[in-house]
């Protein structure tokens, strides 16, 4: 839906802001100090209207000599010669200083000539830039005003989108009593700001302004890129944004299987943790695992550049150069301190545009939050992190904390883990003369995952997650870790060792129960054959000893039961 | 408007003085300046040079004054002798005027 009354500006975040626009057929004052981007702003409203929306325009110098205009402009990628030939008109207005007053002046001539243009051209939008140089040729606010209003008039009558540009100091009429008539004749007022925040020069837009409309009042950030004004908006008044319960692999199976599977997509994850505590290297395998998922990656680096990057992450086996060579990985290295944390913002989000990055890495975040204190910095990041979350981009950012404690977590990263939905923190556990490194998961919104601290450990395969091992309540890890692992093993070993022992001496027993079992069985066997044998024996002797006994009684006619009448009395014994 | 104040090459055989005047119709500045060369340069001429002026009109003429650089109105030019000169306004200060186009009255 477009409202007729707005001119459609096509400047990033300002027709937003303005709700469409600027006001159609009517006249914006743009003013500031000197180099605040007021010619830049205006021109560029101009060229995107002639560019985007085939509307003509007329650009009026007063104050730079239009060439230098015109070249200026070609750094933002403006094909101004181009416009130039049907759709662009400059007019070099520039006030000869060789140029000498001969009395009182006026505009007549010039808007005559400008209708004429217009009409030519069938120009919408006009640039009156730098309106106080012309002001000060004038020298009486008399004339001043008298000028003033017939350009006011003029523009009024023409139709066209008048933006007139002043430099101005102070925007307070008592001040500046200019400003105040420019201010009343004036539909819509737009003030920029430059000034200096923490030592780095920062850009401000804020709509003083704008008759008949309803439009926000804030100071917003606006930055210069190689494509020219962009104004910070903030990308959702509400939080609501889709969300996606797709997970993602942060590269390391261990930590996806701590996340219970990994990452949301489009979540913003934070790792941070004390310097060498391996940010990085977590960083660059949630970046690897992405590009070989095909997802185009950015990996924003404030440390090192890329060749550096990619050299120290080989030695963990992190292989970035392919993905750099096929195009899916961009890694964009810049100094945090060059520019504002917005400008920076802004150039990444630029970057994510153009190169369709479905993750973003950013190593360290720190580094932004750091160049700009306080308030600006933590809505810098809320806003930023809000728009990558309502892009569905998987955002993961480092952050250095020096220690753990509340009171680091709520300076040293700005709040900024309150915003993200997973945040990791990384530490040094010191123990037995040794730092290593342990890995505990904050928190993770949305999704079940360990509370135990791990020992991440790095390999020349890439990092991996040590089960964690605890004794007497402590965890330990490294060299500790190894001990008490030996001394369980050693322990272990003689365990079973002794146990082997006693099953063999059990065995043995055994053993030896069985063969004299078997020895006593053979030996009642034995002692079994032996009886029969007696036995039988003994039916034979019965039966020869008592016929013996009868002859030799006979034999000796003595008595025959003399020695010993039993056997004799008894009758025989059948064997 | 055009008027052309001419007179032949002096008899003294002094360069003439090449004037154009920019104005807006009738404007009062502009109508001011018309006036004021009237009186700068009686009968055309000064110190018995010659003096040439051309009137151009910029409501008549409105796209010449965006090429010829002129941006307020009234603009006076000193075309000849050169180098070109440029005065603004109704030339009501006629001391700078005359300073400016180097001719003494």
């Amino acid at each position: 839906m477009k409202d007729p009354g707005r001119l459609q500006t096509f400047v990033p975040g300002l027709d937003a802001l303005t709700d469409g626009g600027l006001p159609r057929g009517r006249t914006t004052l743009i003013v500031g100090g000197p180099g605040c981007g007021k010619t830049i702003l205006a021109l560029q409203v101009l060229v995107e209207g002639a560019r985007r929306a085939h509307e003509p325009g007329i650009f009026v110098a007063f104050e730079e000599r239009a060439r230098e205009i015109v070249k200026d402009a070609g750094a933002f990628g403006w094909d101004l010669p181009g416009l130039q030939k049907n759709r662009l008109f400059f007019l070099d207005a520039h006030l000869d200083s060789s140029t000498v007053h001969g009395g009182a002046f006026d505009l007549v001539g010039l808007l005559a000539g400008l209708s004429a243009k217009a009409r030519q051209l069938g120009a919408r939008r006009i640039v009156f830039d730098g309106i106080d140089k012309l002001l000060a040729h004038l020298d009486d606010p008399a004339a001043e005003r008298l000028e003033l209003l017939r350009l006011h008039q003029w523009l009024y009558e023409s139709g066209l989108s008048g933006i007139i540009t002043a430099k101005a100091e102070h925007v307070d009429p008592r001040h500046s009593p200019r400003y105040g008539f420019l201010q009343y004749l004036a539909d819509c007022v737009v003030l920029l700001q430059h000034r200096l925040v923490d030592t780095i020069a920062s850009r401000h837009f804020q709509i003083l302004k704008y008759r008949g409309a309803k439009a926000s009042c804030n100071e917003f950030p606006m930055v210069l890129s190689d494509r020219g004004v962009e104004i910070a908006r903030y990308a959702a008044d509400s939080l609501d944004h889709a969300v996606s319960t797709e997970r993602i692999s942060s590269g390391v199976t261990d930590l996806d299987a701590m996340l219970r599977g990994g990452y949301f997509r489009g979540a913003s994850i934070l790792i941070s943790g004390a310097p060498g505590t391996a940010k990085t290297t977590l960083a660059a395998e949630f970046a690897d695992a992405a590009c070989r998922r095909r997802e185009n990656t950015l990996f924003v680096s404030f440390d090192e550049g890329s060749a550096q990057i990619v050299r120290d992450l080989r030695s963990v086996g992190i292989r970035l150069d392919r993905h750099l060579k096929s195009g899916r990985l961009v890694i964009h290295s810049t100094n945090a301190r060059a520019r504002t944390a917005e400008e920076h913002l802004l150039q990444i989000r630029s970057l994510v545009e153009l190169h369709h990055s479905r993750c973003l890495v950013i190593d360290p975040l720190s580094a932004l939050t750091g160049t700009v204190g306080g308030i600006e910095a933590r809505s810098n990041l809320e806003r930023f992190i809000a728009l990558e979350r309502n892009l569905n981009i998987t955002t993961l950012a480092t952050s250095l904390l020096e220690g753990f404690s509340e009171a680091h977590e709520t300076t040293t990263t700005a709040g900024v883990s309150t915003l993200v939905d997973t945040w990791i923190h990384l530490s040094y556990l010191i123990q037995g003369g040794e730092r290593n490194r342990a890995l505990t998961i904050v928190k993770s919104r949305g999704m079940g995952h360990s509370n135990q601290v791990r020992e991440l450990l790095l390999t020349d395969r890439g990092p991996s997650l040590s089960k964690v091992y605890t004794a007497g309540g402590a965890v330990l890890m490294g060299t500790l870790r190894w001990e008490r692992e030996e001394q369980e093993r050693a322990a272990r070993l003689q365990e079973g060792r002794a146990f082997e022992e006693q099953q063999r001496v059990t065995e043995d027993s055994v053993a030896d129960l069985t063969s004299r079992i078997e020895g006593l069985r053979r030996e009642r066997d034995e002692r079994d054959r032996d009886l029969k044998r007696m036995r039988q024996a003994r039916t034979g002797d019965i039966g020869t000893g008592a016929t013996r006994l009868g002859e030799i009684g006979r034999m000796r006619r003595g008595r025959a039961n003399a020695p010993g009448s039993g056997p004799a009395g008894r009758p025989p014994r059948k064997p | 408007m055009k008027v052309r104040s001419t007179r032949s090459p002096a008899r003294g055989g002094r360069e003439p003085l090449s004037l154009r005047l920019y104005v807006a119709g009738v404007a009062p500045n502009s109508a001011a300046a018309i006036r004021n060369l009237a009186i700068l340069f009686p009968g055309g001429k000064v110190s018995g040079q010659p003096v040439e002026i051309e009137i151009v009109d910029l409501l008549k003429e409105p796209l010449r004054g965006l090429a010829d650089g002129v941006v307020l109105s009234p603009t006076l030019v000193r075309l000849a002798p050169p180098p070109v000169r440029r005065v603004v306004g109704n030339l009501s200060n006629h001391g700078a005027v005359l300073l400016a186009l180097g001719v003494v009255p």
